[in-house]
């Protein structure tokens, strides 16, 4: 029964880790950019979440009405400012820029907050409870919550490029720039509003994380930016869907590990991950083999 | 040093090939006169002063390494940590068998230059920034599996045995001796590979992977080799570190800072010139000495001075030297002499970036 609840645990989590990496992908498919800072930038919106919660006394779970379009327009700003600069000279200096900016988002955290460690207070609300599924799981409903969120967040944004008019320009630019660019379309503009999207889903990922457990300045490398890459490579690169099962892959892998030793958890999902890198590098949804 | 002999005249007729523009006699007594300066040190200035300077060796050599992996190689590791770590470890555990730290730091080194290989086949891959993630999950996981040894201190770590017997001049000496030696070699060794036919295939590699690949280079093999050699130098200054702080502690060993100081240091100094590096550790002891008093302050300063460096002056302060005074400390390039015409022409001069287009 132990083994059945570790599974059930980690198909929970790993709603937690498609939402990390849900604007991790979404950047690298629109604008091939591997943002390093990722991490850095989900605890950021914690602790926006955490201030905001402090001065306005709203409980934490609609933090994310003020969080989310906070980090949206820092994630369009800095698009059409950093890191369009930065795509514009070469893929490798996106990466310099990228990992130069999470380097100093955690020394700033450290310098100016502290290192302690901080949560998001859910209150005593229903949330904060949990069911029990025959004797011995317990369903947290937090996690429950944030698994549905996941796919719903997922679902959004596969309506949202499919079926309405920035999702087809993004799509295009993603495609084909020039192209795009012929037929009126200004990129720039509509990678700012992918780098928005994808900020906001940090934003979320940032929100969640802080509700499910306890963040330090370290959190968005040590955790965030890795399960969530983790996550896209088993899944597979380029669908949405991939990366929900990429998370759900990863947080089983690390629950069954934490069932066998509960110091085994990370280090279970980093060799799950590196086991799907050697045998089958495109991820398991992807057929397409990535460059 | 064998600089002096590099003036040799490779065609007939009035036209000369030289490896360098200027004479490198002077250049290469100078470097000579260098070393030995820092070799006597420890009899001239406090043992304070040397820490410090066994510091910078430290990240000297992590630089000139990372230098190779993503100013050459193209090959941006976040993971480098992962050799700073287990060269510490290596000492560990050789210490632990009654082996001197400083006759295992040799050992240490070479033993990450093997375990690079298997990661170089975990990796070898990705490009770019999926290249840059995983090696950082290695570094990781790697961490992660050496934490579960509790014979070497688990979570904890342990204090490097084997030193305490030693008298405490001594021992900052030979710590101070043996880092000279390991930044010494280093930096021949990276000018080395870069002088001969690797190094033509790395600055090929550097300049235009397709194109490289085209004319015949092994990029694959070539970027393993890159790999392997910083893994080997990454280790030795993995070890040099534990040997210098008495110990070894997982979380500081394998903490990506490592990465981000010698990421910095390069950037800084120029990617892709061997005098980048050098250049880079001096800009980046000084602010680490001005500013350790304001604790994280200097990675912030450091991390916004690498960023405007890379988008506004992507060959560093080197490269802005270079520009201007057109000095090559450790020349790897060609130059051509024409008599008749009173300039002097650069012809085939890989130790330059080329600043048109590159790969997107």
């Amino acid at each position: 029964m132990a083994w059945v609840d570790a599974i059930i645990q980690g198909i929970l989590t790993g709603g937690l880790y498609a939402l990390f990496a849900c604007g991790l992908s979404l950047m690298f498919g629109v604008m091939k950019v591997v943002n390093l800072a990722h991490g850095d930038l989900a605890v950021i919106g914690a602790y926006i979440a955490l201030g905001v919660i402090t001065v306005t006394h709203i409980p934490a779970l609609w933090s994310f009405l003020i969080v989310v379009p906070i980090m949206a327009m820092l994630g369009y700003v800095m698009q059409r400012t950093l890191i369009q600069a930065a795509l514009e000279r070469s893929e490798l200096t996106t990466l310099l820029v990228t990992f130069g900016l999470s380097v100093v988002i955690e020394a700033g955290l450290l310098q100016f907050i502290n290192a302690d460690s901080h949560a998001l207070g859910v209150g005593s609300s229903i949330i904060t409870g949990s069911f029990s599924v025959g004797s011995q799981i317990q369903i947290a409903y937090l996690l429950l919550l944030i698994f549905v969120v996941a796919v719903l967040v997922l679902l959004g944004l596969q309506y949202f490029l499919s079926a309405s008019r920035y999702g087809r320009m993004i799509r295009a630019v993603a495609d084909d720039r020039e192209a795009a660019q012929l037929s009126g379309v200004d990129y720039r503009h509509v990678f700012g509003i992918a780098a928005a999207i994808a900020f906001g889903t940090v934003a979320l990922a940032g929100i969640a994380y802080g509700m499910y457990s306890q963040f330090t300045p370290t959190t968005g490398t040590d955790t965030i930016l890795l399960f969530a890459f983790a996550a896209v490579v088993i899944g597979g690169l380029g669908s949405l869907w991939g990366t929900l099962l990429g998370g759900v892959v990863l947080g089983v892998a690390q629950q069954i590990g934490a069932q066998i030793n509960i110091s085994y958890e990370v280090l279970a999902g980093y060799l799950v991950f590196l086991a799907v890198l050697v045998i089958r590098p495109q991820g398991l949804t992807s057929r397409k083999a990535q460059s | 040093m064998t600089v002096a002999t590099e003036n040799t005249t490779r065609s007939a007729g009035k036209i000369r090939v030289t490896r360098s523009r200027r004479n490198m006699t002077w250049t290469a007594g100078g470097a000579l006169v260098v070393v030995v300066v820092l070799a006597l040190f420890p009899y001239i200035v406090y043992s304070g002063t040397t820490g410090i300077m066994v510091q910078g060796f430290v990240i000297l050599t992590l630089a000139s390494m990372w230098n190779l992996l993503a100013g050459y190689a193209g090959l941006v590791s976040v993971g480098q940590q992962a050799f700073v770590g287990l060269g510490a470890y290596f000492v560990l555990i050789l210490a632990i068998h009654g082996i001197s730290p400083f006759a295992a730091l040799p050992v240490a080194a070479i033993g990450c230059g093997v375990a690079a290989l298997p990661l170089w086949w975990l990796v070898s891959r990705l490009r770019t920034g999926y290249f840059a993630i995983a090696t950082w999950v290695l570094a990781a996981t790697v961490m992660l599996i050496i934490e579960r040894f509790s014979s070497l201190g688990g979570g904890t770590g342990l204090p490097m045995p084997g030193l305490s017997g030693i008298d405490p001049t001594l021992l900052t000496a030979y710590t101070y001796w043996i880092g000279l030696a390991v930044t010494v070699l280093s930096l021949v060794t990276v000018w080395l590979m870069l002088r001969g036919r690797l190094g033509l295939a790395l600055t090929a590699v550097r300049d235009d992977e397709v194109a490289a690949r085209s004319s015949g280079v092994r990029v694959g093999l070539v970027r393993m080799l890159v790999f392997v050699v910083a893994g080997i130098g990454c280790g030795a200054a993995g070890a040099l570190n534990s040997i210098s702080l008495l110990g070894v502690q997982p979380d500081a060993a394998f903490s990506v800072q490592w990465t981000a100081k010698m990421a910095f240091a390069v950037i800084i100094g120029g990617l892709g010139t061997i005098e980048g590096p050098i250049l880079g550790t001096l800009v980046y002891m000084v602010l680490q000495q001005e500013l350790q008093s304001y604790n994280a302050w200097y990675l912030i300063v450091l991390g916004l001075v690498a960023i405007v460096i890379a988008l506004f002056a992507r060959r560093g302060l080197w490269g802005l030297v270079d520009d201007h005074l057109h000095i090559r400390l450790f020349p790897v390039g060609y130059w051509l002499w024409e008599p008749e015409s009173s300039g002097r022409r650069g012809l085939r001069d890989p130790g330059r970036r080329g600043t048109g287009r590159r790969g997107a």
